[in-house]
């Protein structure tokens, strides 16, 4: 403040008008503006833009990573999910095989067993046809004998005569065989 | 303090921004020169300093940097000038208001106490640049023909009236702009001053060469008011800073506009 009381203490004389620049004032003016322009043009308005177009970047970029992991789980829990599904449906699909299996298997145990049953009946029934067939056979020889001698003693004549003797004897076991069949098929249908 | 004939009060005026040259002989080295000067190298310095290291996570100084920066360049230029062109004018408008902003606060710091735009060539030579900018930029982009009509000729208004228009709209859009934009800034920081320098002054003398204990008292109150002026003072600096800036990108703006 001192150096602006100094003036007035030489007594105020004629100021100039203080609308009236000063030469040195207008140079020197121009100078630091341009000066000024320049300093920001080259130096500080490109750093602080570069500073601000990096910032823009590592937030868009570090934007993109998250989005980027974010799908990225969300494909990893849909193939997990798919996985799963798979795996279950996979259960399922063994479960019905073996229930199938199952009673495929007892299926054809029963066929086999019913199988086995008829082939034992079978069996058991032939054995039996062959049996009565010999029982038939045997009692054939032993009726004829006992028969003739029953007739040899009852007639009292001798029928030694072999031919004649059979002959009879044939006969006679026709007529019983043919008597005995048609009982028989009665006797089945019954 | 000193009872006695009272010297007489000479009432600061125009005569006080005067100063003489710092060293004598070399006339145009006055106080303005060196403060304007010193301004410049506290802005490239700070603001280089700033930008220097700049990087993604700013340091604190670039982060004091960055606010001083994007004040310009988002909410004066971009918002005056459109965001299709207002990156060519930011290094002209930042350095412009941290170089008026600076000059001005300077009259607010001690020792320095002056403001450099109470002297009126700083003025003129601000509001000739803006105007020389402003007027290029719109020649450049219309044509001079083009430019003018685009000035003079507001959209809407009818063709009688057109005679009427033309001349007050190439004086208000061409003429009168840069005078008022010097003169607002010098008269508001010359006012600002003598204001202070009246209120100081008056209190001084007041209170050391009045002799009357009275008027003394009230010299002690007019240093008080000089104190609260310096405040109000402080907040007319800045805010002149910020009027001759966003004046500037307005005008740029208004003169690349494409439509009224």
């Amino acid at each position: 403040m001192l150096t602006l009381v100094l003036p007035l203490t030489e007594a105020a004389d004629e100021a100039p008008s203080p609308l009236l620049p000063h030469t040195a004032e207008i140079i020197f003016g121009f100078v630091f503006l341009v000066l000024l322009a320049i300093a920001f043009a080259k130096v500080v308005v490109p750093k602080f833009e570069k500073a601000y177009a990096d910032r823009t970047a590592a937030i868009e970029g570090g934007m993109n990573e998250a989005k980027a992991a974010q799908a990225e789980a969300k494909a990893a829990l849909e193939k997990y999910n798919a996985q799963l599904a798979e795996a279950r449906q996979e259960a399922a699909k063994i479960r019905e095989d073996a229930r199938e299996q199952g009673a495929q298997i007892i299926a054809e145990m029963r066929e086999q067993a019913n199988a086995e049953a008829e082939r034992i009946v079978t069996h058991a029934r032939a054995q039996i046809d062959a049996e009565r067939t010999q029982a038939v056979a045997s009692l054939r020889g032993e009726v004829g004998t006992m028969a003739t001698t029953l007739a040899g003693r009852i007639v009292g004549e001798s029928l030694e005569d072999e031919a004649r003797q059979r002959r009879t004897v044939e006969r006679f076991l026709a007529e019983l065989e043919e008597s005995e069949s048609a009982r028989q098929a009665v006797g089945t249908d019954g | 303090m000193t009872a006695g004939v009272p010297t007489e009060f000479i009432p600061p005026g125009p005569q006080n921004f005067e100063t003489p040259p710092i060293i004598h002989g070399v006339d145009w080295f006055t106080k303005p020169v060196l403060v304007s000067a010193l301004s410049v190298v506290v802005i490239i310095w700070f603001f280089w300093g700033a930008s220097r290291k700049a990087a993604i996570v700013p340091s604190k100084l670039q982060f004091a940097g960055e606010l001083g920066y994007n004040f310009v360049r988002n909410s004066i230029a971009r918002d005056a000038i459109g965001s299709a062109d207002y990156m060519r004018f930011v290094p002209y408008l930042t350095g412009l208001f941290f170089f008026i902003l600076l000059n001005n606060i300077a009259a607010t710091i001690p020792l320095i106490q002056f403001p450099t735009f109470s002297h009126i060539g700083w003025a003129y030579v601000a509001a000739i640049m803006s105007w020389v900018i402003y007027n290029a930029v719109g020649i450049r982009k219309k044509g001079l023909w083009g430019y003018f009509k685009h000035q003079t000729m507001p959209a809407g208004v009818p063709v009688w009236l057109m005679p009427l228009m033309i001349p007050i709209e190439f004086i208000s859009n061409i003429l009168v702009r840069p005078i008022s934009l010097s003169l607002r800034l010098f008269a508001n920081m010359f006012a600002g001053h003598i204001l202070l320098l009246v209120f100081v002054l008056g209190g001084e003398y007041m209170v050391f060469e009045s002799g009357s204990i009275a008027i003394g008292g009230v010299g002690i109150i007019t240093f008080l008011m000089a104190l609260a002026i310096a405040g109000l003072e402080l907040f007319v600096q800045a805010i002149q800073a910020y009027i001759f800036v966003v004046l500037t990108a307005q005008y740029i703006g208004s003169a690349i506009a494409d439509e009224h």
